[in-house]
């Protein structure tokens, strides 16, 4: 396929741009194979233009023409939440237009994306591939315990396709007896371990369902690698994503989950967590709500309510809590799935472990969880992000996950604004890049398909971009301190509070909110030097100072 | 005294509002005078003022005691539970009897000594004056004048005694117009914007019936119009709902016909009443105060409840005043039914709009003594201050504040005070501590002799500023916009968390930027201070000894400070509260999801070594 063929117009002059708050403005507009570009003409035809956007054409989430006599308004709806349109003068420049930019955004096939073609000088290919291999996280491991050992199994991917090359297992357990395993979880995605917890020596492992089906099969080999995690007389927890009735179900087409009388050490627990299309459906209610400034407040708050959104945040933030809960006050070993393992359950670990451990908070930290937990992890991306809020295409398996657990994030950083490295631009990045990207990061559904693809070979990676120092500073949070400690957030839902800066970002100006928080970085910066730790002690008498707020009438 | 029966209970239980499992802190419970104490066994107290009690509730008796309820109007709520039935009866006797109070001087602002001699208590008073701040804003002038129609109170009761009118206007018309309004309310100066030339006045509804005329009356708000040079159009905004107005009209009240009146735009703004604002907040608190609230049940009693929709409304009409002002140079006279509840809301926040100063923590206590204390929004009725008609009760001023709040959160800049400045002063708007909300009018202020036996709050407020300081505050910030305006889209409204849930921490951020960003600031004045200590000292020494030997420590003088960087890491997050404080813990965080802890049974039963899934011993952080 050739893209040029999709491009019916390349270029249309006199072109309106308007959205997204700012001032309107004319000029030329341009279709690449991936970008849509309009550059306006300040000085006259010969001075060079101005590059008034520069948008990817993948971000397109929905494209809506409307003809009104010699011209048209193309209305683009981004992935990003962002709304533009395009004045066109002349019908026929105006479809040729629209219906070129669904095309190329419609284009599914990873190998012809952007990032394979994206060259950016500053970067070399190879960078920022591999900072975080498992390897590296094994050895942390190893050094406190020889009860897991890194598995080289599903080295090409035949134990498990999902899975990445390398995995965690109980040392006791040899290849063999895994791929056995696997056979019994959906997809093949064995229990593998996915956190350490450093401070008891417990586990966190995750998994798909196991395929018990309606005989209520069992499997030996499973049985036994859950068995060995758990140390003579000790329990665990396997927290089941979907409700007790769903995982019942699940039986009669073949699924199911870990029955009492084969697990008998491992108690279960069901915590439901939307996923799929009702996941999506609530994203999309919510975004529209979000877009018509007009509701009195009556109707906005019925359809906040009516979109569950915050309800997913709070469900998926105890859930959240009750795996980390497990693993740090009762001291246990946890297992979480849910169906295929690849979407909620990641959810659920990678949120756990940003609660419990100070390492995945810091910008490095977050990048390798991201990277172990969704990326290596197997959540299918490409099929989750092909959409966004505002496609009227039909919806296949897209599912807001990702950004679910974006929204989770930035709920934590909202409660503990001192503990996460990283700010809410950073998250905000996140977001774009799953959509749509220049960078193969966030490409396929899986380490098999990256491989195939070689996406390691012909793309660059986000992370070397976000980690040059100049781009790295914007996503700092200046207030940060390393807390060593577990952060517990409220879950109540007058803490919840709704993420202005991602679903309003293009609806109303932050300027007087944005002034603030530059406030705020420079007073930070300047006082950098100047502070020492008596400054905790202030705090900690202000604190008490509120607490003693009321009883000051005495 | 007489009402006090048992003045110590021992062995009382605090339960935790939010929490499902019935963890719970033991103490000794004392009544005084003034206050109900409980003191915990961990030394922490909890004081409550008796005019701080709405409500006691005696629950039935359970196997660990009798519960006892009270719920206080800074919306804290305590449950203790009692051991003996016989102790639990007589606090509640004693408690229902001491938060009513029938008489002024039975208040705790004339037993409230805070060791200030008379001179200091009369200065205090003094702190707030309003004819300088009519002075500051530029009346009296060519078209407007001080007024002593009102001298004795004579025309309007509840009214101040100085008020300031067109020039234009003559005494009978005054006298003419005050009869023809509702309580003698007549229109006058509220805010006089000096730009513009253009005012905000605020009067009562007009007892216009289905058809009645007053020409005097029609004079007043002609002269109203006349007095602003730029523009002879006014607007006349009615704050309630056209309905409401229609329907008083059947009481030989109402509001202005357009035809009988020159040069007026009338707008009607539909803020509800304060019966309708009263039941909105009572069903906003049983929302809020559910235990294991889910989001849906949260959001559907937030909408349910109309809060924000009431804020949004008043917010709204104060944009809309601001508008006519500042775009149209119009003036603008405000009202509601009586005008002191509505018509305050508007006027001050409409002032508070237009006006950087009001955004100073010294302008903010101007304001309120303006629009709301002078101008005799009922107080002690709203506030329940003495024991009278709970249909008189009203959270009008708690909206104001709101608003107010609403508008720090859109402005993060523009203020000097913090939302602790607000909820300091709704804690004694309902304390009853000081004087100035005491009452319902200036007249009734007078008669009691209020500024020579009680105290006046802004002074004590001013003396502990730094609290409500806000740190981001830039006197400068967006200089072309001395004019704030807002967005009141929908979603800019949110729920008060630190209002309604104040005295609920575990709900609260971890970590406060602000709390930070003040100590920072706070410190590196301290230092300034220190280096320029010294710098002092050195010059000091440098005149004493040889000029050679000092210049080097001169010059390394300014860096010390620097120095003092011993760790790299500024502790921002070591754990800041004693092992054993309850505030910090986690509790809150698992209450929502608290129904996590109930699995936790059976599975104990079979291994009563698994210890019960109890989250209360999580310490926070911060």
């Amino acid at each position: 396929m050739e893209f040029a063929e999709l491009i019916k117009t390349a270029t249309v002059e006199s072109v309106l741009l308007s959205g997204a708050g700012l001032p309107p403005v004319r000029g030329t507009l341009c279709i690449t194979s991936h970008h849509l570009l309009l550059s306006s003409r300040p000085g006259g035809d010969g001075a060079p233009g101005t590059v008034e956007l520069w948008l990817l054409i993948r971000n397109v989430d929905a494209v809506e023409k409307r003809l009104a006599g010699s011209s048209g308004t193309i209305t683009l709806r981004c992935k990003d939440l962002k709304v533009l349109q395009l004045e066109i003068p002349g019908m026929e420049e105006c479809l040729n237009v629209a219906s070129s930019i669904e095309a190329l955004s419609s284009v599914d096939s990873v190998m012809m994306m952007y990032p394979f073609f994206y060259r950016p000088q500053d970067l070399r290919l190879e960078a920022g591939w591999h900072l975080f291999p498992l390897e590296q996280y094994y050895q942390q491991i190893a050094t406190q315990t020889s009860q897991w050992r890194l598995s080289g199994v599903n080295r090409d991917f035949a134990a498990c396709p999902t899975y990445p090359p390398a995995v965690i297992v109980p040392a006791a357990v040899d290849d063999e007896a895994l791929r056995k395993a696997a056979r019994f979880r959906q997809g093949g995605r064995f229990p593998v371990l996915s956190y350490y917890h450093q401070k008891n020596g417990t586990v966190m492992l995750r998994s798909s369902q196991p395929l018990t089906g309606p005989n209520r099969k069992r499997c030996r080999e499973d049985e036994l690698l859950l068995g060995t995690v758990l140390d003579e007389g000790e329990r665990g927890f396997i927290i089941d994503t979907r409700s007790a009735q769903a995982a019942k179900q699940a039986r009669m087409t073949g699924g199911g989950t870990e029955p009492k009388s084969s697990y008998p050490r491992w108690k279960r627990l069901h915590r439901p967590l939307e996923r799929g299309r009702p996941l999506q459906e609530s994203f999309i209610k919510l975004v529209d709500a979000c877009n018509d400034t007009s509701l009195t407040m009556d109707r906005w708050l019925s359809r906040l309510e009516s979109c569950r959104w915050l309800s997913h945040v709070k469900a998926a933030l105890s859930t959240a809590c009750l795996a980390a809960q497990c693993l740090d006050r009762e001291e246990a070993c946890v297992l979480v799935h849910g169906a295929e393992g690849t979407d909620t359950t990641l959810l659920v670990t990678a949120l756990a472990q940003l609660i419990l451990d100070p390492g995945c908070r810091t910008l490095a930290g977050f990048q390798g969880l991201l990277e172990r937990e969704w990326i290596e992890a197997g959540h299918p991306f490409h099929l989750r992000c092909a959409r966004s809020a505002y496609s009227h295409a039909r919806l296949k398996q897209e599912a807001p996950l990702f950004l679910l657990f974006l929204d989770c994030v930035w709920q934590l950083g909202r409660q503990f604004p001192f503990s996460l490295e990283f700010g809410e631009r950073l998250l905000l990045t996140l977001f774009d890049n799953a959509y749509a990207s220049s960078y193969g990061t966030f490409l396929g559904n899986n380490e098999k398909e990256r491989c195939l693809c070689k996406v390691k070979e012909s793309t660059h990676s986000l992370w070397a971009w976000l980690n040059q120092p100049e781009e790295k500073r914007k996503y700092l949070n200046p207030l940060y301190s390393r807390n060593a400690l577990v952060i517990w957030p409220s879950v109540e839902p007058q803490s919840i509070q709704l993420w202005q800066g991602l679903f309003f970002r293009w609806i109303r100006s932050s300027k007087y909110l944005d002034e603030a928080w530059a406030e705020i970085q420079r007073l930070v910066e300047n006082d950098d030097t100047s502070v020492e730790e008596s400054a905790g002690n202030r705090r900690s008498q202000s604190l008490s100072d509120t607490a003693a707020q009321t009883e000051n009438e005495r | 005294m007489e009402h006090i029966r048992t003045t110590k209970v021992e062995q009382v239980k605090l339960l935790d509002r939010f929490s499902t499992s019935n963890k719970s802190l033991t103490g000794t419970l004392y009544l005084t005078a003034t206050h109900l104490l409980f003191i915990e066994s961990s030394q922490r107290e909890t004081w409550i003022l008796h005019h701080h009690i709405a409500a006691v509730e005696k629950l039935p008796l359970t196997t660990s005691g009798c519960p006892l309820v009270i719920q206080c109007k800074n919306f804290r709520i305590v449950h203790f539970v009692v051991p003996r039935e016989r102790d639990c009866h007589d606090i509640y006797n004693s408690l229902l009897q001491l938060s009513r109070t029938a008489q002024y001087d039975e208040l705790y602002a004339f037993s409230y000594n805070p060791k200030q001699n008379s001179s200091e208590q009369v200065k205090g008073w003094q702190l707030i004056d309003l004819a300088e701040e009519y002075k500051r804003m530029g009346v009296p002038n060519a078209n407007w004048q001080l007024s002593d129609a009102n001298r004795d109170y004579k025309i309007c009761e509840t009214y101040p005694k100085e008020l300031y009118v067109p020039r234009t206007a003559s005494k009978p018309i005054i006298v003419g117009s005050s009869k023809f309004r509702s309580k003698g309310r007549f229109p006058v100066l509220s805010y006089y914007h000096k730009d513009k030339e253009a005012a905000i006045c605020r009067c009562s509804q007009p007892l216009s019936g289905f058809s009645a005329r007053c020409l005097e009356d029609e004079h007043m708000l002609q002269a109203i119009s006349k007095a602003n040079p730029s523009n002879r159009f006014m607007y006349v905004m009615d704050t309630r709902p056209k309905l409401n107005a229609m329907a008083n009209r059947a009481a030989g009240k109402g509001y202005e016909n357009e035809d009988n009146y020159s040069n007026i735009r009338f707008q009607f703004v539909g803020i509800e009443n304060i019966h309708v604002m009263r039941s909105s907040l009572q069903k906003l608190l049983e929302v809020s105060g559910t235990k294991g609230l889910s989001v849906n049940d949260f959001l559907s009693g937030l909408e349910n409840s109309g809060w924000l929709r009431h804020i949004k409304a008043v917010l709204d009409a104060a944009v809309f005043l601001v508008k006519a002002i500042a775009v149209e140079s119009a003036s603008v006279l405000v009202h509601c039914s009586d005008g002191w509840d509505r018509t305050s809301q508007v006027c001050s926040l409409g002032a508070l709009l237009l006006d950087s100063y009001y955004r100073t923590i010294k302008g903010f206590m101007v304001l309120i003594e303006k629009d709301w204390i002078s101008f005799g929004h009922k107080f002690s009725d709203r506030c329940c201050q003495l024991d009278g008609d709970p249909k008189e009760i009203s959270p009008v001023f708690t909206q104001f504040l709101e608003s107010v709040w609403n508008l720090t959160e859109q402005f993060p800049q523009g203020f000097e005070y913090n939302e602790a400045f607000l909820l300091q002063i709704h804690e004694h708007v309902h304390s009853c501590q000081f004087g100035n909300f005491l009452g319902n009018c200036q007249k009734e202020r007078e008669e009691l002799k209020f500024k020579e036996k009680t105290y006046s709050l802004w002074p004590f407020l001013l003396q502990e500023q730094k609290k409500y300081q806000n740190p981001l505050y830039n006197p400068d910030f967006s200089p072309e916009l001395t004019l704030l305006e807002p967005n009141t889209v929908s979603f800019n409204f949110k729920f008060w968390r630190n209002m309604y849930h104040q005295f609920d921490r575990s709900m609260h951020p971890r970590q406060s930027v602000l709390d930070l960003i003040m100590n920072m600031s706070e410190q590196n004045k301290q230092m300034e201070k220190d280096i320029k200590e010294l710098e002092a000292k050195i010059k000091r020494k440098n005149s004493q000894s040889d000029a050679v030997l000092v210049k080097e420590p001169l010059q390394s003088a300014p860096p010390a400070p620097m120095a003092l960087k011993t760790s790299p890491c500024f502790k921002k997050e070591q754990p800041l509260m004693p092992v054993n404080d309850s505030v910090r813990t986690i509790e809150g965080s698992n209450t929502a999801d608290n129904r996590y802890s109930e699995f936790m049974e059976e599975f104990s039963k079979a291994e009563p070594a698994v210890v019960s899934l109890e989250y209360g011993m999580a310490r926070m952080t911060c």
